[in-house]
């Protein structure tokens, strides 16, 4: 019994932190069309602001709630504007220079920080199940994604700005004719994207360290579940990542992580066989 | 008018110096009377972690030979490639090292995948060969020098130690998904067995796992007595914090023959690291007369920039000394006579203690040294003389077959 | 003969060609071989993603895919055969086969785009995982050990089927550049037939095509098993002039082919070519100065490309010398 409720708990955690982990990118995926190959790099620069904003004395839940995404969301802003404003509505092109983005920004973490930057323990201690000792960060991490997800959901749905953000993603061209400016909302959406890459990143900092190549190892599973997902931003997130994210971690449990790892991203390429757009392509079509 | 004209050369030689790279130039200068040694180490890409203090300690060790009056007579030109932690690279710079540079020795490569994309070509253009680095052994070529220690070399006594210390039979075994990882776990078992104890489950991880909760969650329902990890790189540090964040740290033993040289107990809190037992050839914090000069050595060329040193950069330290000291007896660079004068009881004695060069295996016969993690930082336990590589030793016999030109895969005493 | 584009780039390829396997070799040093082997290996992978990305209009992230499948096969074929020509050959029908399957699945399945990349990626990426964690000693196809993330170290070399001998470096630099250049002149028949004009056809629009009559499919599909049988070719002599591991099929290696094609010019076939040995030279050459990070310097020039220079190497020196052409007419003009 304690087991299985062990079993569920890591579940939640897993898919959650999936979710974390792909919500930058879904939201500049879903918005934008863009492909952030960055995105994984995102994730490592909110790692390292949690990381040197905790060592300079800030207590470690502003610098991982309130410092890293503000932090990473001014680079995001930056690289908007510097490159990915040049690229709109070439796809691959845009694919190409984040792709570039990634490996400069590798390059000039190696250089800068190195790669023996001390880590951040987590905070909050554990809890017990049984003979089970859990660990309450990670289900403070399950909370955060909840409240994240459930506060995108809040202001997509009912304030002016998720209208004007529902209209570009729908059809710019007439959003555009209406008034708004599309290039503005989507410097907005990419910072958005930029702050939510770094959340995730200074969340998981304490859990997986952090190294200028970090990112890699979330970049692909990401890509793949969002891909999956569909158009839909946070209908197509959650599904797939609580999809996946099961699937992978069952597994991993039944098996080996490799198994564990090789079945999601299986899973991904038979749902994306039987539903070329994605979940949300077939399911759930007028979500958001 | 003879001035102007120098002034005239030597502005447009600083010209060109300025245009052309920083390694070319040193290579300009050093040519003529000097002995060509080349490093082939990932400085940068996902292995920089283990190369960076390789090369610190190369330079020093050549420094030193350098300021001493050089190798008979003539000063060493280390040539310094990075490879990028990308396999093609290294093909290239070893032809490039052996057959237009000519060097007499080439030192380097990290993984044993690196290891084995040179081996064989510096083998072919007869170009001896060192490599300063822990690997799971069994690379047999008489071409070719190991100076790190193999498993059954730091398993052998850590394994007996850690068990008696806390009494513990059951051991869990965690370790990363490469021939490393899978022979380490093969001479644990065999050593934890032989000691009366029984490894009571084995997982491997790729090294770019990242999450170890569902482990975390075995390990805990298999209850064993002590836990030892073979995890290896910055992805698998993860564990640590994980078992940490559920609250688990210290709450097992935990052992290692690799935890430490990617500096993982310096990157990690006190909290995540404290109370790892591990054994190696070399830990910085070793508090002996040769040791105290040579970090003093390090600090003073390098700084503040100074690399901590683990087994892997003083490996690439004793390699260099080796090789010189074979030069030296031998009285040349060439080839054969160097290799037949390390054969010949060619002894180094270096910060970690004594390096001895086995003649049938081509590895060292080295202390080594036992310690536990405290505050960042080893404590040093206990120390045992002169190790020989014996699970390499079971499978290469240089002395017998000097013609072998295998990398056996070492099975173990049991099979 | 009237002179056209095409026929001046393809005697001028000739006369490289014929540079590259006669003149060449015999005035350069030893290691310049052994490197141009490298390089003219990865050329091939470059060559077969411009055919199939730029013509065919199929996006594949995962040509690494076949490139290391191609290899992989190669190490266990030579392994296992007495003769390492059969193992050559293998290494073209393996990733042949598999491209067939997958295709199979993506093209009769309608995908497209961005999905399409997806999925050859997610298939890469899941092949580097399986390879990768080969490790233990169960993973063996005959007397192959796969090795997992250590590779196949002791891999045979490919022979002359003629005498069984092991081909020296050199002649390995020769058989690589009669593979570059049989495969430039196979895609530029295969592209010149009417199979050929009918890919590009569907590129250009899928939908008219079809109604022209035309099945999409097995077109795309037939293409794109094309492309990959070239990976692998590539794949065979990589192996030969490295070593076979499963970084052949990381995310890294697979960026990297479509980096050259873009750098080089998509659509054109000389293009990547170019823009893959251009790269890797630079590559290198960072790896011996050592004063700035590569991946510094690789990112930068990917960013500098896309933006500026978005249609790539060749058509840019193409306009180049066309404008120096119309200005040197007009000088002449009296």
């Amino acid at each position: 019994m304690d087991y299985v409720i062990v079993l569920i708990l890591q579940i939640l955690f897993s898919v959650s932190s999936l979710a974390l982990v792909c919500a930058g990118l879904a939201v500049i995926f879903g918005m934008m069309r863009v492909i952030n190959l960055a995105h994984g790099e995102f994730i490592m620069l909110g790692g390292f602001t949690t990381v040197f904003a905790t060592q300079a004395g800030i207590p470690i839940v502003v610098s991982m709630l309130v410092v890293a995404p503000a932090i990473v969301a001014v680079i995001g802003f930056v690289i908007e504007r510097l490159v990915v404003r040049h690229l709109y509505g070439r796809m691959i092109d845009t694919m190409l220079a984040t792709w570039g983005l990634s490996l400069l920004l590798i390059g000039a973490a190696t250089m800068l920080f190195g790669n023996s930057v001390a880590g951040i323990s987590a905070p909050f201690g554990s809890f017990t199940v049984g003979q089970y000792r859990v660990s309450v960060y990670e289900m403070f991490i399950v909370a955060v994604t909840l409240v994240l997800l459930i506060g995108c959901y809040l202001l997509l749905r009912f304030t002016r700005l998720g209208l004007i953000a529902r209209g570009t993603m729908q059809n710019s061209e007439m959003a555009a004719s209406l008034g708004i400016s599309p290039s503005k909302v989507y410097s907005v959406t990419f910072t958005a994207g930029a702050a939510l890459s770094g959340l995730a990143g200074a969340l998981l900092a304490p859990l997986s360290g952090v190294v200028p190549t970090m990112g890699k190892a979330y970049v692909a599973k990401a890509f793949i579940t969002v891909i999956s997902g569909g158009e839909a931003i946070l209908t197509g997130l959650v599904s797939a990542s609580g999809l996946l994210g099961s699937v992978g971690t069952l597994t991993t449990f039944a098996t080996t992580p490799v198994v564990g790892d090789a079945a999601l991203l299986f899973a991904a390429i038979i749902l994306l066989r039987f539903l070329p757009n994605g979940i949300t392509g077939r399911f759930f079509r007028r979500s958001i | 008018m003879s001035l102007k004209r120098r002034t005239v050369l030597k502005s447009g030689a600083a010209m060109i110096g300025t245009l052309a790279a920083p390694g070319l130039i040193t290579r300009a200068q050093a040519a003529g009377d000097t002995i060509k040694i080349a490093n082939i180490t990932d400085v940068s890409g996902g292995l920089d972690i283990y190369g960076q203090p390789q090369v610190a300690t190369m330079q020093l060790a050549v420094d030193e030979i350098n300021q001493k009056g050089g190798l008979l007579g003539k000063q060493i030109d280390l040539i310094s490639y990075d490879p990028q932690s990308d396999l093609q690279l290294y093909t290239q710079f070893a032809t490039e090292a052996a057959t237009r540079e000519r060097v007499s020795a080439v030192f380097g490569g990290i993984t044993s995948a690196s290891r084995e994309a040179i081996r064989p070509l510096l083998r072919r253009y007869q170009t001896l060969y060192f490599y300063p680095t822990l690997y799971e052994g069994g690379a047999c070529d008489r071409n070719y020098f190991c100076t790190g220690t193999t498993p059954a070399q730091t398993i052998e006594k850590l394994v007996p130690h850690v068990m008696d210390k806390f009494n513990g039979k059951k051991v869990y075994v965690i370790a990363a998904d490469y021939n490393y990882g899978w022979i380490s776990a093969r001479w644990v078992k065999h050593y934890v067995e032989s000691h009366g104890g029984e490894v009571v489950a084995d997982e491997y991880f790729p090294l770019d796992v990242t999450e170890f909760g569902p482990t975390i969650k075995n390990i805990q329902a298999a209850k064993p007595d002590l836990l030892y990890t073979l995890l290896v790189g910055g992805n698998h540090m993860s564990f640590f914090r994980q078992w940490a964040a559920s609250g688990l740290a210290g709450s097992l033993p935990m052992f290692s023959t690799d935890f430490g040289v990617g500096n993982e107990h310096i990157v990690l809190s006190s909290e995540e690291s404290d109370g790892m037992y591990a054994a190696y050839a070399y830990m910085q914090e070793l508090d002996t007369p040769a040791n105290m000069a040579f970090l003093e050595r390090l600090n003073s060329k390098f700084g503040a920039g100074a690399p901590y040193i683990n087994e892997l950069a003083s490996a690439a330290y004793y390699a260099i000394y080796h090789w010189a000291q074979a030069v030296e007896k031998a009285g040349t660079a060439d080839r054969m006579p160097v290799i037949e004068t390390l054969e010949a009881n060619s002894v180094v004695d270096g910060p970690g203690g004594k390096s001895t060069i086995d003649p049938a295996t081509h590895h060292c016969i080295q202390d080594v040294h036992i310690g536990v993690v405290k505050d960042n930082a080893f404590d040093v336990l206990k120390s045992f003389d002169q190790l020989a590589p014996t699970d390499t030793a079971e499978v290469c016999d240089l002395i017998a077959n000097p013609d072998d030109n295998t990398h056996y895969t070492i099975t173990s005493r049991d099979g | 003969m009237r002179l056209t584009r095409s026929s001046v780039e393809l005697t001028a390829v000739a006369l490289i060609g014929l540079f590259a396997l006669f003149v060449f070799p015999r005035n350069v040093e030893f290691y310049t071989i052994i490197s141009s082997t490298i390089y003219i290996s990865l050329a091939i992978l470059a060559l077969s993603l411009a055919l199939i990305w730029g013509y065919g209009g199929i996006l594949c992230f995962g040509q690494a895919a076949f490139f290391g499948l191609g290899g992989y096969a190669y190490a266990v074929g030579a392994w296992n055969f007495d003769a390492t020509i059969y193992a050559a050959l293998l290494a073209v029908v393996i990733p042949t086969v598999f491209a067939a399957a997958l295709g199979y699945f993506m093209f009769y399945g309608r995908l497209n785009d961005v999905y399409l990349g997806v999925i050859t990626l997610t298939v890469t990426l899941i092949l580097f995982k399986l390879v990768n964690s080969t490790g233990g000693d169960a993973y063996a196809i005959g007397k192959a050990r796969l090795g997992g993330f250590n590779g196949m170290p002791g891999t045979p070399f490919l022979e002359n089927p003629l005498n069984g001998k092991v081909l020296s470096p050199e002649a390995l630099y020769g058989v690589a550049v009669v593979c570059l250049f049989t495969c430039y002149f196979l895609c530029k028949a295969v592209l010149a037939s009417r199979f050929g004009r009918i890919v590009v056809a569907i590129r250009e629009n899928e939908t008219r095509a079809e109604l022209l009559g035309y099945d999409a499919r097995p077109y795309k599909l037939a293409f794109f098993c094309i492309g990959a049988g070239i990976a692998g070719i590539s794949g065979m002599i990589f192996a030969n002039s490295v070593f076979v591991a499963p970084t052949m099929f990381d995310m890294a290696s697979t960026a990297r082919i479509l980096i050259w094609v873009i750098v080089g010019g998509l659509a054109t076939l000389v293009g990547p070519v170019i823009g893959c040995i251009a790269l890797l030279m630079i590559t290198t050459s960072l790896g011996r100065s050592g004063w700035i990070d590569p991946n510094v310097a690789l990112g930068a020039i990917l960013i500098v490309f896309v933006l500026l220079v978005p249609r790539g190497l060749l058509p840019l020196l193409n306009d180049g010398l066309n404008r120096a052409l119309a200005w040197l007419k007009q000088e002449r003009a009296p």
